[in-house]
């Protein structure tokens, strides 16, 4: 059994009357790739915001490599060696391709080793002819491969991504899917997504959120097929 | 039991002095999130106003009430209609033009009543309790803010402009999609804001002299009860209004009025570290 | 290739500067000059953090009085200037420190911003000018209140206090301090630090997410700022050999803020422009009475805002590079516009 990078314990997220996040026991092991899904509300994104110091979970505990981060502001999680992606593009808009990189990486490497490396990753992105571009005049396909370059650069052991593959062409998401199996090979990565398709082409084990709440942990192929999760993503009684 | 009655109206009257200032920069930043910071130059219009009307023979009460609203009223149009309508949504923007704005009202009015101190007596004469005087214009001032309140919530809660602003102050782009026009509404609220500062400026006229610069004492109070105070226009307003007007009087009896002044603002910046989204936005949220 | 671009960039700042401190003073009086290279520095501190930080600081006019005050404190306590100019220097930027702490672990952002740092201008001249009285001492030096404090010992040779410096000679002095200042800004935002500060103006959530501590590095941003601005202000209370509570004016701080604009945001020179620009049109303003002063400064703001928001230097460089047709990167008016908003 390998390492576990992530865990949370009775994580509970609580807005007014509202429980979007209810009890949820979490595990995940070096190097695995995790598929977070669920219909609309599920708690999918606000689990999320808890693991990333996004927010401060009301009750329970997140642990990262067995050390307890409840409460740490993003920053520290970030520093541990933990790339986030948010749900939203969220880049520098007036700064290019390469500076965009060159930052995410200069946090951990001295200038020069930053700047090599955000070479090597625009390369790997297929960026080279836009490198010199500010954000701001990308196309939205484009920044979200720049964002997954941002936190790819630093080598990072756990990768949080936050619906990836959302208006993104075929084509896009293709190239994606392969950077985010390279990043497997020496990181766990989360992914929260809504993409049954891109789902199907990507995932192992999957952990479908209802309600708050875990509803099941399996393979993608027996989630998929399970009267229950089938129910709630087109809301039928079971 | 004197000194308890004179601390006691003092009190209120800071208070009721603090809405009567905040009042129509309230009703602007709530509606539309526009911050005027030339407000304390529209009430140095209005002190202008009702000075001007009353050496023409008008009788005070009617220059302060409805002359001064009325003058800044349409000055504030003007300047919403040239410069405020190009900024909407551009907070940062809107303030720095509002500044500048500020220093033509200024400039203006240095160049039209010249540097000097002007002012007018008090309509309404002092009287003494026990060993205390106490100056009987503020209790006009008190009574004027205290309708001043009701009617901003009579307005809001009871027609039909009140409901149609309280949509907008919500979701400004559902309002417009339900066919109501923003442009216009800002307009309205705009010379209404305008009109409450320049009612503001008239009503204090009598207390203090008046020289082109007076709206630099003012637009900081306003500014500070405005934010404190957050989202909710009338809690807000009449919450942050309270908790300055009665922290700066207890420094001011304590200590000195330098002190309760710097109190004040002192108060102000705890309060905003503790409570960035003001007093409303952590408690009565969503009430108006 | 960039420390080569960087060299040659020093020294093109190095012989336009000589240049212009030694055509200037042909056309303009060294007294006058003096203080346009004063305001300058003023400008640059605030667009230092403004313009590269995103920081919008209402109140910069008091890092600009607390530096002319802990000078002329020192400067009659000690009765030499070397110290008090460090102290001048350290003091506002210690005082940055710690409000700046208070603010952005607070997390607040541009309006409270702006709010807290007027509130605190405004407490410092409402403290300044009441203390009038003779019990208000620092050492030997008295508050004075709205009177202010005359006849401290002015700039000296260091360690000769009999050796002033003053007239043609104090305008060479703060001319070559404003252009140190300005090329250890140019150092400051091509390093690391710069870059990710700029980084932070740009998009704050995601440089957290990247690991940066962003309260500490804004934090330190802003005592820099301040720092620039303290040095700013003992160079004016040299200048002017008396300092009043009016440095703490919001009218001051008024002006700072519109110097940025009408020079420039996002830009180095743009301030400094600005500010001697402004400022020297006040001056020959001054010397009319039929329109005021107060009037054209307000309009000018005004104007700006509405149809040049991103200033004259960004406007006239825009200008060149289309006469030119240099295809050098510019900042678009959409990043300008986003910059302000933070």
């Amino acid at each position: 059994m390998a390492e576990t990078v992530l865990e949370t314990h009775g994580l509970t997220m609580r807005f007014g009357g509202v429980t979007a996040s209810d009890n949820v026991d979490f595990k995940l092991a070096a190097r695995e790739l995790r598929c977070l899904i669920g219909p609309n509300g599920a708690g999918k994104s606000t689990f999320f915001k808890c693991v990333t110091g996004l927010l401060t979970p009301t009750e329970g505990h997140v642990f990262m490599r067995g050390q307890d981060v409840t409460g740490w502001q993003p920053h520290q999680i970030a520093s541990l060696g933990v790339g986030i992606k948010t749900q939203t593009p969220n880049v520098m808009d007036a700064l290019s391709v390469h500076e965009n990189i060159w930052l995410a990486a200069r946090r951990f490497f001295d200038p020069a080793e930053a700047r090599a490396r955000a070479d090597t990753m625009i390369d790997r992105l297929a960026l080279g002819s836009i490198a010199r571009t500010a954000l701001g005049q990308l196309a939205h396909g484009e920044r979200q491969r720049v964002e997954l370059g941002i936190v790819a650069v630093a080598d990072p052991w756990l990768v949080l991504l936050d619906e990836p593959a959302a208006g993104m062409t075929a084509q896009d998401v293709d190239r994606m899917t392969a950077i985010i199996h390279d990043l497997t090979r020496s990181a766990a990565v989360v992914i929260v997504e809504h993409d049954m398709q891109f789902i199907r082409s990507i995932a192992e084990v999957v952990t479908v959120f209802h309600q708050g709440a875990v509803l099941m942990e399996d393979h993608v192929d027996r989630v998929m097929s399970d009267p229950h999760v089938r129910a709630v993503y087109l809301g039928k009684k079971a | 039991m004197d000194l308890t009655f004179v601390i006691l109206v003092e009190m209120l009257y800071a208070v009721a002095s603090l809405v009567l200032i905040s009042a129509g920069l309230a009703v602007v930043f709530g509606m539309m999130k526009v911050i005027n910071l030339a407000h304390g130059e529209f009430m140095m219009m209005g002190g202008y106003a009702t000075i001007t009307a009353v050496n023409l023979g008008v009788n005070v009460f009617v220059a302060m009430l409805v002359i001064a609203p009325l003058v800044v009223g349409l000055i504030g149009l003007v300047v919403e209609r040239l410069v405020i309508r190009h900024l909407y949504g551009r907070l940062v923007d809107t303030m720095l033009a509002t500044w500048g704005l500020s220093l033509v009202f200024i400039g203006l009015a240095t160049m039209i009543f010249g540097n000097t101190t002007t002012g007018i007596s008090t309509p309404i004469p002092g009287f003494a309790v026990g060993g205390y005087q106490i100056n009987g214009y503020n209790f006009f001032i008190i009574v004027v803010s205290i309708l001043l309140v009701i009617g901003i919530y009579a307005v809001l809660r009871g027609t039909r402009a009140g409901l149609i602003a309280r949509g907008t102050m919500q979701r400004a782009d559902m309002a417009a999609a339900l066919g109501y026009s923003p442009d216009r509404i800002y307009m309205a609220t705009f010379f209404c804001g305008s009109a409450l500062s320049g009612l503001a400026g008239a009503v204090l006229a009598p207390l203090v002299g008046l020289v082109p610069t007076s709206g630099g004492a003012y637009i900081a109070k306003a500014f500070i009860t405005v934010i404190a105070g957050g989202p909710s226009l009338i809690a807000g307003l009449v919450s942050s209004a309270t908790s300055f007007g009665v922290i700066s009087q207890i420094f001011t009896f304590a200590i000195s009025p330098v002190i309760g002044e710097v109190a004040l603002l002192i108060a102000a910046v705890v309060l905003l570290r503790t409570m960035p989204q003001g007093i409303t936005g952590r408690f009565f949220k969503g009430k108006l | 290739m960039r420390a080569g671009g960087a060299g040659r960039e020093v020294l093109v700042t190095l012989v336009v500067a000589a240049l212009l401190i030694w055509l200037m003073p042909l056309v303009i009086g060294t007294y006058t000059l003096t203080v346009l290279v004063i305001y300058g520095m003023l400008g640059l501190s605030l667009g230092l953090i403004w313009g590269f930080g995103g920081i919008l600081c209402f109140g910069q006019a008091a890092f600009f009085g607390l530096g002319a005050y802990t000078y002329a404190i020192a400067a009659i306590n000690i009765g030499e200037s070397t110290v008090p100019m460090i102290l001048a220097v350290l003091v506002p930027a210690l005082f940055a420190a710690l409000l700046g702490a208070m603010m952005f672990y607070g997390r607040l952002t541009d309006v409270y911003l702006g709010v807290i740092t007027l509130v605190v201008t405004l407490i410092l001249f409402k403290f300044v000018n009441s203390t009038a009285g003779p019990q208000y001492k620092i050492g030997e030096a008295r508050l004075g209140g709205f009177n202010g404090i005359p006849g401290f010992q002015t700039l000296n040779v260091p360690g000769d206090p009999d050796a002033y410096i003053w007239g043609d000679p104090y305008f060479y002095v703060c001319a070559v301090m404003l252009v140190i200042v300005f090329l250890l800004v140019t150092w400051l935002l091509r390093s690391s630090f710069g870059r990710i500060a700029v980084g932070i103006r740009e998009n704050e959530v995601r440089m957290a997410l990247m690991g940066y501590d962003v309260a500490a590095r804004k934090t330190v941003l802003f005592a820099i700022g301040a720092a620039i601005a303290g040095l700013a202000g003992a160079l004016f209370a040299n200048w002017g050999e008396i300092v009043t509570p009016n440095l703490f004016s919001l009218g001051q701080s008024a002006e700072i803020i519109i110097w940025c604009i009408v020079g420039g945001l996002g830009t180095r020179l743009g301030p400094i422009v600005g500010a001697a620009g402004l400022a020297y049109l006040k001056f020959l303003l001054g010397q009319q009475s039929m329109i005021d002063n107060t009037l054209i400064t307000g309009l000018i703001l005004v104007l700006f805002v509405l149809f040049l928001p991103r200033g004259l230097v960004p406007a006239i460089a825009a200008l060149l590079t289309s006469i030119f047709g240099r295809s050098r990167r510019k900042p678009s008016a959409r990043r300008m516009r986003r910059l302000r908003h933070g």
